[in-house]
């Protein structure tokens, strides 16, 4: 029962109940790590249990090996933080020898994260995920800013979105669940989350970093040796929240992995009501690389505080009109909190 | 017991530790912690990673330093050296007493050791001496001969001068203004320091032209040297990706080096100082680098390249990697935590880690030291 957790409210003992469903998978809790800020699990398993989280997302995998931008590849900014990675890895070999099955040995589930420069790349790497063991979906990053051209950029253009997705789709088991992960800086990120669902996208992952800059004034030059990088952090959490409540009011039925800047359990909570079925840890995982454990337990804290005994209760929650006057929620439970 | 349960034990902890002193010492801030799970687990070179500005603060990343030493009282304590230059450090200066930190560590490779007495040569830049006393320490206590050479911009900002004289068989200082010991800069004295001390090998901590310059004079000497480089880092826990810089490995490919786990101590010669702060051509995974290597790799070993570091291609910097033979044997991998022999470039180069606000090494180093020669070598962070 490893999706029923035990919490203690006054005197009787309240489950929660924390089950959620990435696409027709079933987690035992919403928490993940964010792709890009956990390796593979590796190094977060020496501070946490790799299995006790929702999934593992592992860092975007190209088919392959490459170095990435040159440092300085990343600068703290009020309340976060630009990088400039460049998609940094061994590649797919690497990921299917080695990775994969250490997490399937920890008992961790597995979403991978792929990225490509070609639809045809991508369409490889999710051809070769789908023989392998202990995948539990695959998460396609068309949103990663530190790419050479902007044009690479697929969540930038509902067609190029399209593209990748459908030959994702067409090549992944057809048991696999797809998520496309979107960029926020886009004009309708709405446009383009049904272009990617028409496509044939089981889900959405929201929000990738947005392009930033930082000038370093003693230098007077740019700071990152790449010159923009992806700001991620609570700076961008109102943006994701945006971003998710928009794509769930206009596409309800379509599952959302929500990430953007959370740092504690009520931010993973606000994420949820916005309509994330699942919730990303990311730049948080710099700062405390056991957060996704605290935030599943914070998480499960505010659940209980607010007398809900079932995350899918409140997915998406504050899109209905009178929420607070809903089945799972208690008023008295909020005028105790304060 | 089995490997994975050692390493278990060996590794990091993520711990919240409370402040016992916050004291002035010179130019820069020394703090101490009570933190037993880290000290009992600390080698010389490792550092910690501290989170700044309480909860809800602004500044997301955790600071890298060094540790200076580790002591039994109160259970076991870490001691950590910094300049208070940034508001991520100047928030460290202004803790007190019982106040309590989350932190994470120790992190990184350590010194390697050697394996039989040795005549040791310890060089510091700036406060990037800090780490080199417990070292010091466990280098006597293996019956090695220690000789310090410390320099910095100014007398206050050569940490722990006195500390050399009192413990050292030797103790060198420069300053570039003259106000302690001979005017000039660390590798001005080495060809004396060595020669006096019949120099076995050498051990350094400081600003990255430092231990550039002092690897290429090492090399002259066929002397080995062990680097504990600093680069900026945001996880300190090697997820993040961002402190990374071109090592060869054994194997002879240069790779993208995450330099809070493979390093921050490597062998002087695996790094490839001219190319630091960028992706040289032929580094695993550059562009152009696949196709070459993946023919190579195919003939050797018949199956794709690099995977684990452990096919034998791009012999292209090999010459520069083996090093010089003698002593280099005699300096062992014993001081990394995970020395399991098939990580030849970590075993071999060890590992330093240092980073923020340059690190505790770079930074403070660097506060002392000339203006940085390239950006890079400034503070990376907020501070």
């Amino acid at each position: 029962m490893t999706g029923l957790r035990l919490a203690r409210r006054g005197d009787s003992v309240v489950a929660v109940d924390l089950r959620t469903r990435l696409g027709h998978v079933e987690l035992p809790n919403p928490i993940m790590t964010a792709s890009g800020c956990a390796g593979a699990g590796r190094e977060l398993a020496q501070f946490m249990d790799v299995s006790k989280v929702g999934a593992i997302v592992t860092k975007s995998v190209m088919v392959s090996p490459r170095a990435g931008r040159p440092t300085p590849r990343m600068a703290e900014t009020p309340s976060g933080m630009l990088n400039s990675i460049g998609l940094q890895g061994p590649g797919i070999d690497s990921l299917l020898q080695r990775d994969l099955p250490w997490l399937l040995s920890r008992g961790a589930r597995a979403v991978v994260s792929i990225a490509g420069g070609t639809v045809a790349e991508y369409a490889d790497l999710a051809a070769r995920l789908s023989d392998a063991a202990g995948v539990t979906a695959i998460e396609i990053n068309i949103s990663c800013p530190n790419v050479e051209h902007r044009g690479q950029m697929f969540a930038c253009d509902p067609d190029a979105a399209a593209a990748v997705t459908e030959a994702v789709r067409s090549r992944a088991r057809h048991d696999m669940p797809v998520f496309a992960k979107l960029s926020p800086d886009v004009t309708d990120i709405v446009a383009i989350a049904k272009a990617c669902v028409s496509a044939g996208a089981d889900g959405l992952s929201m929000i990738n970093t947005m392009l930033g800059m930082v000038i370093d004034t003693d230098t007077m030059r740019p700071h990152l040796a790449g010159l923009t990088g992806g700001l991620s952090g609570p700076a961008i959490r109102p943006v994701a929240v945006r971003c998710i409540w928009q794509v769930r009011e206009a596409l309800p039925g379509v599952p959302i992995i929500g990430m953007g800047g959370v740092r504690t359990g009520r931010d993973a909570l606000e994420l949820v009501l916005a309509g994330a079925s699942m919730v990303s840890v990311g730049t948080t995982i710099f700062q405390d690389p056991s957060a996704c454990t605290r935030i599943l337990r914070e998480l499960e804290e505010e659940l209980t505080e607010r007398g809900v005994d079932r995350l899918v209760d409140v997915i998406g929650l504050a899109h209905q009109a009178h929420a607070l006057t809903g089945r799972t929620l208690s008023p008295n439970a909020r005028v105790r909190r304060s | 017991m089995t490997r994975g349960e050692v390493e278990a034990q060996a590794g990091p902890v993520q711990v919240r530790g409370t402040v016992l002193t916050v004291r002035r010492v010179d130019a820069y801030c020394a703090m101490t912690l009570v933190a037993p799970a880290v000290a009992a687990r600390f080698k010389p070179g490792q550092f910690i990673a501290v989170a700044v500005g309480g909860p809800d603060t602004s500044m997301l990343l955790t600071r890298a330093f060094s540790i200076h030493d580790v002591r039994p009282d109160h259970g076991g304590t870490v001691e950590f050296v910094f300049e208070a230059r940034g508001s991520g450090t100047q928030w460290l200066a202004e803790r007190r007493a019982r106040d309590v930190l989350n932190l994470t560590g120790p992190l990184g490779r350590a010194f390697p050791l050697p394996r039989d007495p040795a005549n040791c040569l310890l060089v510091g830049g700036g406060y990037g001496s800090a780490p080199l006393f417990s070292l010091a320490f466990r280098l006597r206590e293996r019956g090695c001969q220690v000789d310090f050479l410390l320099g910095a911009a100014s007398g206050d900002r050569v940490f722990g001068a006195l500390t050399a004289r009192r413990t050292g068989r030797s103790a060198t200082i420069t300053t570039e203004d003259g106000s302690l010991g001979t005017r000039g800069v660390v590798t001005d004295m080495l060809d004396q320091v060595i020669h006096d001390g019949r120099t076995d090998v050498i051990y350094a901590c400081g600003p990255m032209p430092m231990l550039r310059q002092l690897t290429v004079l090492a090399r002259r000497y066929d002397i080995p040297v062990q680097v504990a480089v600093e680069e900026a880092m945001a996880c300190g826990v090697g997820v993040c990706m961002t402190c990374v810089l071109p090592v060869v490995g054994s194997d002879g490919i240069t790779r993208m080096s995450r330099s809070c786990v493979d390093g921050p101590v490597y062998r002087g010669e695996a790094v490839r100082w001219d190319d630091v702060g960028t992706i040289p051509f032929d580094a695993f995974g550059a562009p152009g680098w696949e196709p070459r290597s993946r023919r190579a790799v195919l003939v050797h070993t018949g199956r794709p390249a690099a995977l684990e570091g452990r096919s034998v291609v791009g012999r292209g910097r090999a010459g520069g990697v083996t090093g010089p033979g003698g002593v280099i044997e005699a300096v062992s991998a014993n001081g990394a935590a995970g020395a399991d022999g098939a990580a030849g470039v970590s075993a071999a180069t060890g590992a330093r880690g240092a980073g923020d606000e340059g690190g505790l090494a770079a930074g403070a180093r660097r506060g002392g030291d000339r203006p940085a020669a390239r950006p890079a070598g400034r503070q990376r962070r907020g501070g």
